[in-house]
């Protein structure tokens, strides 16, 4: 067994591969490489542990509280709203503009008004603690809100002008 | 580097495998969830298989227009601007010899002359918008209805110089600080997008009429063109009617009984 191994480490030799080499210029190379590990790994190092914590979005608003207990759901489960709300939202964009669709009828058969301003606002009328936490944290800015209104009751005031 | 054939099918295996591999994960990420949702019309909704509009022009005197233009405004969120260089308007009011310069001579009857013609998008049946639009954010619907689709718009003003009677505007600015009286269940527009009348194609879909012909007191009827009971037909069959540059083959829905 130990003459097969060494036949091999031969071998391996014998391809020339494993055979030292002279490094020119180490001294600088060596520097070269431990700068740049520094420099790529500082980031990581000093941000360790500095993670920034999941956001949980809330759900604390009068209409949602306002629903009996067991009703209490989106129009989708939330596992799928949590994956697919940007894909639901596209749907029912073209399914208004382009079809004048305009009624969802659930996977439960439950059916909606399809509008992001008038039916998902009304649920979720907390705008900064609900699309916003979850926006911020991953860095999407969805333009949506240049036209439809985040915070309707706030623009009817007066107070959110020019706001999206 | 010597490639033998043991190799060369080594790494053609390898890459197969790497691909299915890449190719499956694509169509996962990219192939909608399953669910079984669908998308229906309401069953309130009012259809047609032509929409029109006849303007009475007996019954449209300046208040009853003004009243129609400042209800189309505020269901629609249309910014008030004064600079007419910037304005954005979805109906409002031309003299005779702007709105039918081809119908106008020296001589013109007092009546045409002395009142103001309340004009909108015409929802032609060949319409020139929609021919020249790059993107496809405006088109002709089903139902005869030009539509837009602002999401889809991206600013670039053909339709406004294909349109023989201006009734595209365009968003030079937020329109957002500009809007008087707000509607908070319609969207607004962004800067950077063309707007026009779209025959309230949501109140419509709500069984709702125009918000312009709701606020007419009668001046404004709409109806279905291809209907031969319509309201609509019924005027067209007994009164004179007159429409918009008709010699440019734009086919408005649109008609003026004078």
């Amino acid at each position: 067994m130990a003459d097969e191994g060494k036949k091999v480490v031969d071998a391996l030799r014998a391809t020339g591969f494993f055979k030292p080499k002279k490094l020119y210029d180490g001294g600088k190379v060596l520097i070269g490489v431990v700068a740049f590990c520094v420099l790529v790994g500082f980031p990581f190092l000093y941000n360790r542990g500095k993670a920034a914590k999941v956001p949980e979005p809330e759900l604390d608003t009068p209409a949602i509280q306002a629903m009996p207990e067991a009703q209490r759901m989106c129009i989708e489960s939330k596992e799928y709203m949590r994956d697919n709300h940007m894909k639901i939202l596209d749907d029912w964009r073209d399914g208004v503009v382009r079809e004048a669709k305009r009624r969802y009828v659930a996977s439960s058969k439950r059916s909606y008004t399809i509008s992001l301003q008038n039916t998902c606002l009304e649920c979720h009328s907390n705008y900064d603690n609900f699309c916003d936490r979850c926006h911020t944290y991953t860095g999407t800015k969805p333009y949506c809100w240049d036209c439809h209104l985040n915070k309707p009751k706030e623009w009817a005031a007066g107070k959110a002008e020019g706001e999206g | 580097m010597h490639v033998n054939r043991r190799k060369f099918l080594k790494i053609a295996g390898a890459s197969t495998i790497v691909g299915i591999l890449g190719g499956w994960s694509a169509v996962e990420v990219l192939v909608p969830g399953e669910l079984d949702s669908e998308h229906r019309q309401s069953p309130e909704a009012l259809t047609a298989k032509r929409w029109a509009m006849v303007v009475d022009m007996k019954r449209m005197d300046a208040a009853t227009a003004r009243d129609c233009i400042e209800a189309c405004h505020r269901v629609h969120n249309v910014p008030d601007i004064d600079d007419p260089r910037s304005e954005v308007k979805w109906i409002w009011l031309e003299p005779f010899d702007r709105a039918f310069p081809l119908q106008n001579h020296e001589h013109t009857a007092d009546p045409l002359t002395e009142q103001p013609f309340l004009v909108f998008c015409n929802h032609c049946d060949n319409p020139p918008c929609v021919r020249v639009c790059p993107t496809k954010a405006t088109w002709k619907r089903d139902d005869g209805i030009v539509m837009m689709d602002q999401h889809r718009c991206i600013g670039c003003r053909y339709c406004m110089a294909a349109c023989p009677y201006g009734s595209r505007s365009y968003n030079w600015k937020d329109p957002r600080p500009f809007i008087k009286s707000r509607n908070t269940e319609y969207p607004t527009r962004s800067g950077g997008v063309v707007e026009k009348c779209n025959f309230c194609a949501e109140r419509l879909a709500q069984g709702l009429m125009p918000a312009c012909v709701e606020a007419s007191k009668g001046a404004l009827v709409f109806g279905d063109l291809a209907d031969p009971a319509s309201k609509v037909r019924e005027i067209l069959r007994s009164r004179y009617t007159i429409r918009r540059k008709l010699s440019l083959g734009t086919e408005p829905s649109v008609f003026y009984m004078v």
